[in-house]
């Protein structure tokens, strides 16, 4: 076949074969809109606190603001590893026992070996977690289990071990050493020591999403994994690590609950992995992998704390509250997606019209 | 340069999958600075010898030796190391990372403290498009290019990582004639550079302009390998199919019906306009066009994939609802999508599964499935079709590509459509394979069905169609009668230089 030299230029292939020209202003912005996925969940928070505080201004308080942001930091400290996990087109519904397990190991040890450093307990649960998370790991990764069923499956067998060791103790704040109990109530300029610990592992993790070659990895591998083969990417290595990290994080998270509510027994979290998930699919990460970000998931977790809170503000009646918060739920995510079709629409007409 | 060990040479590889002899004590030997066509039909083992060399399947008993010395490839990571490099015929890319991200994914650059340097990825990318010619938007996110763009993302990929052996596996099937061009202008280029490349097509044409040896496989093993001066193409289909061909395209004398598909003034924004045209019973209508014309689209909407925003399609003289392919359905609309993998078949699913699929009423029994129907069913047309398989109820992923292409059509043929319309009936597909499809839409049209042909090699525009539609950036630019279509006619009003 023998082709000419010219016109090649065609509308799908989005550029001519002479320079684009300059989009106007309002273009540019919504190019630049269109690839900031968390806007729309900005818009609801943004919607949820006009409301409220409309209604009753003192949600809007110092204190109201700091309570929320309290309350979310354990699930959005757990909605960044579970990020690293679902980007990959995985998931861990066992989060929920690991933190259990972290809370109740570090408060028993803590009541029974006052002499134990704190800094070596709260290291020794980040441990404990980082070995659930590496079993859940290798049961993925190298032994093939779909991780919806491999982390069900290590969900009640790692709470199973929390109850075993309980054997029905329960560790009160009484039990534990002050010094540990403030670091859950402690405030750094204001701000709630655990939202700043929060804080700090978002950016964190969020700069090496970004900036790392591994990071960059886990979106590849969750984005086409047969392409991440070919790509010489080391799937299971990756996998395996988001898994870890993940469990490093949980049982951190399971510490910081010890410290925030005094009182730990085997059930504590129970049903924690189902806020996780949703404070991370409110938060844009996509659930079969390849998009998100953990500031997304974060703003997830804090959306979701800020929903309970308004309810009990707007003095919703307590028993209407879990159905209302899903259904917010569902309106956040509805927002989200109709804000991210109109854009689309927009690039597409964008496009046709630079094409022409 | 014969004197020097070959940079990438294959001695007696053997590789089988269960039963399945894919490669049989298969030799081969690339040199640098020379292109290396890889010949046979699908299924004679060209893809495995392609995975072979690219460190994703190890061999079962032979050798792969870099530079005269035996090595082992434990992974494609090893063979990239070594600087075999493989485009594969379909592009795999993250369809959610941008394009500049897709080319340097796993090898991106750093600064100090193992950081991605983005504005030294984004400028290579810039960089290596220009090297290529086209003005690819580096920021963009792969997901929603074209095939062709995604080609071309693939090959700025092993461009970048300076390949020594460039292993082009069906680079050009989705490539339109100047792509092609400026494909065989870089790999030329690369060549001269002492590059050795691989190339593996059915073009013969392609073959014979770009290549100085070919090698033909047949059924897994080898058969011969050629200076391309020594060989004429009859030469080359001979050892590739063992027996003569038939004429490869048997288009069948049929007189056109009445009108069974109307297109009119269909138009859905930023992708076509103003799309008007008609399909006859036993008419086969050929729409040519570039890559990214807008033909597939054209086609999605009439089945009601997408929605359009203005004009109408009569099937039959009804009125068809736009936006449901249910409502296409019913109306004896059949569509064979372009992209057979993704759209055309689940791959996990067997082959009665498959071709049961889109007909899943006439299997029924009361409120289940009847397995005896699916398989009589799939098995009628298995037979019809001369389909390669080894039991029904294997998955169709094990198929190769021609055989995966009859189930696609099986499964539409099976509801006995009165329009069908085929996007790259043939791409992918190997010769033998291409001529039953090309016989078959021919009986087809014969029956009185109207079939619509989307198509981007001008040989089966020319040879199959009864009139050729072409489209130029959205918009239906020409109709050519048979007898006035040529290559040229067709290619410029495929590139705009003929406003008709």
């Amino acid at each position: 076949m023998s082709g000419p030299e010219t016109g090649l230029a065609a509308p799908a292939a989005g550029s001519a074969a002479s320079p684009r020209p300059p989009a106007p202003r309002g273009d540019r912005l919504v190019s630049r809109v269109a690839r900031v996925r968390e806007l729309g969940i900005v818009v609801a928070l943004g919607v949820l606190f006009g409301f409220t505080g409309a209604v009753n201004p003192a949600f809007l308080s110092f204190d109201s603001l700091r309570d929320i942001l309290l309350n979310s930091s354990i699930v959005a400290m757990l909605a960044v590893g579970q990020t690293l996990v679902v980007i990959t087109r995985n998931v861990d519904l066992s989060v929920s026992s690991v933190v259990g397990l972290s809370a109740f190991g570090g408060a028993l040890i803590l009541a029974d070996h006052p002499g134990v450093p704190i800094p070596l307990v709260i290291a020794g649960c980040v441990l404990l977690g980082a070995l659930c998370g590496a079993i859940n790991g290798l049961l993925v990764g190298v032994a093939g289990v779909p991780a919806l069923v491999a982390t069900l499956g290590t969900l009640y067998t790692f709470r199973g071990i929390d109850y075993a060791w309980a054997g029905g103790r329960q560790v009160n704040a009484a039990d534990m050493p002050e010094g540990f109990l403030s670091l859950g109530s402690a405030s750094v300029s204001g701000l709630p020591l655990l939202a700043l610990v929060a804080l700090v592992t978002v950016l964190v993790v969020g700069w090496m999403l970004r900036n790392l070659p591994a990071g960059r990895e886990l979106y590849a591998i969750g984005s086409s994994p047969e392409a991440a083969v070919l790509a010489g990417i080391r799937v299971r290595r990756r996998i395996i690590a988001a898994f870890v990290a993940n469990g490093a994080l949980a049982g951190l998270a399971g510490v910081m609950w010890a410290a925030r509510f005094g009182t730990v027994d085997a059930t504590v979290a129970t049903g924690k992995e189902l806020d996780v998930i949703a404070a991370v699919v409110v938060g844009g990460v996509a659930i079969f992998g390849g998009s998100g970000t953990v500031y997304g998931a974060a703003l997830g977790a804090v959306l979701l704390a800020s929903i309970t809170s308004a309810l009990a503000v707007l003095r919703v009646d307590a028993l209407a509250q879990t159905a209302i918060s899903g259904a917010l739920i569902i309106a956040a995510i509805v927002l989200d997606r109709v804000l991210a079709l109109r854009v689309a629409a927009a690039l597409r007409r964008r496009r046709y019209r630079d094409a022409t | 340069m014969v004197d020097k060990p070959p940079a990438l040479a294959l001695r007696s590889v053997s590789k089988s999958f269960g039963a399945v002899q894919a490669l049989r004590e298969v030799s081969l030997q690339l040199y640098a600075g020379e292109a290396h066509a890889l010949a046979g039909e699908n299924g004679a083992g060209k893809s495995t010898l392609v995975k072979t060399l690219s460190g994703l399947y190890r061999p079962d008993s032979g050798q792969i030796l870099l530079d005269g010395e035996p090595v082992e490839f434990h992974g494609t990571a090893d063979a990239q190391r070594a600087g075999v490099e493989v485009i594969y015929q379909e592009p795999t890319l993250f369809p959610d990372l941008s394009v500049t991200e897709n080319i340097f994914m796993g090898r991106q650059p750093r600064t100090g403290l193992g950081r991605i340097d983005r504005p030294a990825m984004r400028a290579r990318a810039v960089e290596l498009f220009g090297r290529l010619g086209v003005p690819l938007d580096p920021d963009q996110p792969a997901r929603g290019l074209s095939i062709a763009d995604q080609q071309l993302v693939e090959i700025a990929k092993a461009l970048s990582r300076s390949a020594r052996v460039l292993i082009m596996d069906e680079p050009t099937a989705a490539l339109s004639g100047n792509e092609v061009a400026r494909l065989f202008r870089v790999v030329k280029a690369l060549r001269e550079q002492g590059c050795a490349v691989l190339f593996v097509s059915h073009r013969l044409e392609e073959i014979f302009e770009l290549c100085q040896r070919v090698t033909t496989l047949r059924d897994g093993a080898f058969v011969a390998s050629d200076l391309i001066t020594d060989i004429t193409p009859d030469d080359l289909v001979r050892r590739m199919v063992g027996r003569e061909l038939e004429a490869l395209f048997p288009k069948l004398e049929a007189v056109p019906g009445e009108v069974a598909l109307t297109v009119h003034r269909l138009t859905r924004e930023g992708v076509f306009t103003d799309v008007s045209f008609e399909v006859r019973k036993g008419e086969i209508v050929a729409l040519a066009g570039l890559v990214g014309a807008g033909r597939s689209e054209v086609a999605r909407a009439i089945f009601g994939i997408d929605r359009w925003d203005a004009g109408r399609v009569e099937v039959a003289g009804r009125r068809l609802r736009p936006a449901s392919p249910s409502a296409a359905m019913a109306a004896g609309l059949a569509l064979v999508p372009e992209d057979r993998r993704q759209q055309g078949l689940v791959m996990d699913l067997s082959i009665e599964r498959n071709i049961a699929l889109a007909g899943l009423s006439a299997v029924r029994r009361g409120a289940l499935i009847s397995r005896a129907a699916e398989r009589d069913r799939a098995r009628d047309w298995a037979l019809r079709l001369q389909l390669k398989f080894s039991r029904l109820s294997d998955a169709v992923g094990v198929l190769s590509g021609g055989n995966q292409q009859k189930v696609v059509l099986a499964k539409w043929l099976a509801r006995k459509p009165s329009v069908i319309i085929v996007d790259e009936p043939t791409r992918g597909i190997d010769v033998g394979t291409k001529a039953e499809v090309h016989r078959l839409l021919s009986e087809l049209a014969a029956e009185g069905v109207a079939v619509l042909m989307i198509s981007s090699e001008l040989p089966e525009v020319l040879g199959m169609a009864d009139r050729v539609l072409v489209m130029h950036e959205g918009r239906l630019v020409a109709e050519i009668p048979r007898a006035e279509a040529t290559e040229e006619s067709v290619m410029a009003a495929a590139t705009g230089r003929s406003a008709a």
